[in-house]
């Protein structure tokens, strides 16, 4: 007979160092990510999240904490990806699709040699797929403090982000420096995405950073509503599939827990998929002006 | 230019001049987009960019909004309202009508904007003023063309600039939607004397309310009241080749010969 929450739980230090990290990111990556999925930049997103790996693969060679490996990589890829990246959408994804696949070869080759220098496959899950519960305490300020330069840099921003999603051309009348706002978001991004690879990996960090803003756009009408619901969202996601991995130690094969990615990452697909179950959203509009429906009647 | 009337009979020409350019050309890529532009408009001014599609409308529009660069001079006043022809914007985006307006006033700063009952009233009264309250909080992507235009101009006045600028306005409305949004524009022109310019490739929707006609074919434009600027001779020289302008039941055609 186990328990809902297996004994030693509240009492772990990895667990409550989990729970904090989890905390951070879920947090960061819900605000950030409503952002992300209005202007677009989903691709950017988990682009950024897989150059990650390039990064934490040649922290693990240098024998740095892979977090710093994460930044690094991730902060030189957004500089590139803006850079480079022309005002269109589509520039855009050309530009990033190209530093992606660079920065995949690097990871290729950095893992290969990781495998060498160890003889084991752990270190490249780790990078891959992330373990918030071997997170060194030592990283838990660097994490928490990029964190909250990440979320304060992005509520800066929040206006002019808005204002250029609902035309660049405005906000450029405007006088917002739209090629600068641009880059600001993408570095803070950078550093969101660095923080969900510590937590959950690499690979995985996308999943944080678009499932809950996406979740919450399905449910809610405001910016800042979004924000918050992503947040919790997330928050709620990353908590309950910590608990649940730490649980899943007791669960076959024993003494042997699942990785807390595959929870987090499932849980939040969970969410999103629970919104659909919901009745379609009656329109907010009050009435449609007699000429309108006349015309979506008529045949033409 | 082509200037067909040295005095266009414009009911505000004793004000001065809200925006002004003068021999205005731009080149793109070696390319002459525009050349010796020249036109003023005055505040309270309803005016109209017309032209086939491709003439350089939107370039021009650009210009005036200092997006793109051009050799001449242009006066422009310090608060310009613009209402860009498409939002690119889908319907899942969190932003209701009354979060876009709100942007009208501060959304170029940085930070948050924390709600007050001020703000709240000044953005319903912009939104009343060109009739889109009743969707206040629609979600802006979910509304049709017409509406989001309204929004738009809602948007693009509640800074209180002289002059509002709009591209192809009217353009993916329907037949009504397009006489409400002309209709609501020439009132804000005179009752709140901004200034509206607007770009089109049709002119027949404009023609009752249009004090300055800009019409922009081959690169050039000629400038003055409908009446002078739209006849056979006057649009065959600026097109470089014989054009008719027809009327056909009180519209006018304008038929490459």
């Amino acid at each position: 007979m186990h328990y809902l929450i297996e004994p030693g739980f509240g009492s772990s230090g990895p667990v409550r160092v989990a729970l904090l990290i989890g905390a951070v990111v879920a947090v960061t990556s819900g605000v950030i990510g409503v952002f992300t999925v209005i202007r677009g930049q989903s691709f950017a997103g988990h682009s950024l999240s897989d150059v990650a790996t390039t990064g934490g693969a040649g922290a693990f060679l240098a024998g740095i904490s892979q977090f710093w490996g994460f930044l690094v990589m991730g902060a030189v890829a957004a500089l590139l990806m803006e850079g480079i990246g022309a005002q269109r959408r589509r520039g855009r994804d050309v530009a990033t699709g190209v530093v992606l696949g660079g920065a995949l070869g690097l990871a290729a080759l950095f893992l290969y040699l990781g495998t060498l220098k160890t003889a084991t496959s752990g270190a490249s899950f780790t990078i891959l797929f992330g373990s918030i519960f071997v997170v060194s305490p030592d990283t838990v300020p660097a994490v928490v403090a990029a964190g909250l330069i990440a979320l304060a840099v992005t509520a800066l921003l929040a206006r002019p982000l808005l204002l250029t999603a609902l035309s660049g051309d405005i906000a450029r009348t405007r006088g917002v420096p739209v090629k600068a706002v641009g880059i600001a978001y993408l570095m803070a991004l950078a550093v969101d995405v660095s923080l969900s690879a510590v937590a959950i990996g690499a690979v995985l960090s996308t999943a944080l950073l678009i499932g809950p803003a996406a979740t919450a756009l399905r449910l809610v009408k405001t910016p800042v509503k979004a924000m918050v619901v992503a947040a919790a969202t997330g928050l709620a996601a990353t908590w309950i599939g910590v608990l649940l991995a730490y649980d899943s130690s007791y669960w076959p094969p024993r003494g042997h827990g699942w990785p807390v990615s595959f929870f987090v990452v499932t849980l939040v697909l969970a969410g999103y998929l629970a919104t659909y179950a919901r009745r379609p959203r009656r329109s907010a509009r009050a009435f449609k002006s007699p000429h309108e429906e006349a015309a979506e009647c008529s045949p033409a | 230019m082509t200037t067909l009337s040295s005095k266009p009979p414009i009911p505000s020409e004793a004000k001065a001049a809200l925006l002004e350019l003068d021999s205005v050309s731009v080149r793109l890529g070696g390319r002459e987009i525009l050349g010796d532009v020249s036109f003023s408009i005055r505040p309270g001014e309803f005016a109209g960019i017309i032209g086939p599609n491709g003439a350089g409308k939107t370039t021009l529009l650009r210009v005036i909004l200092g997006l793109v660069p051009a050799a001449g001079r242009v006066d422009r006043p310090p608060a310009i309202g613009y209402v860009p022809q498409k939002l690119e914007i889908d319907p899942d985006v969190p932003l209701r009508a009354r979060d876009v307006v709100s942007l009208g006033l501060d959304g170029h700063r940085l930070g948050f904007t924390l709600p007050s009952r001020r703000r709240r009233a000044i953005v319903d009264a912009a939104l009343t003023d060109v009739g889109a309250f009743q969707y206040a909080n629609a979600r802006v992507g979910e509304l049709s063309g017409g509406e989001q235009q309204r929004v738009m101009i809602a948007h693009a006045l509640i800074g209180r600039p002289g002059l509002l600028l709009l591209d192809e306005p009217l353009a993916n409305l329907d037949l009504a939607s397009e006489q409400e949004i002309v209709t609501l524009l020439a009132k804000l022109a005179r009752e709140q004397d901004i200034a509206v310019l607007l770009s089109a490739h049709d002119m027949n929707s404009l023609v009752n309310v249009m004090d300055r006609i800009i019409y922009v074919a081959n690169g050039k434009v000629a400038t003055g009241s409908t009446d002078e600027v739209v006849t056979t001779e006057g649009l065959s020289r600026l097109y470089g080749h014989h054009v008719d302008v027809l009327h056909v039941h009180g519209r006018v055609v304008v038929v490459a010969g």
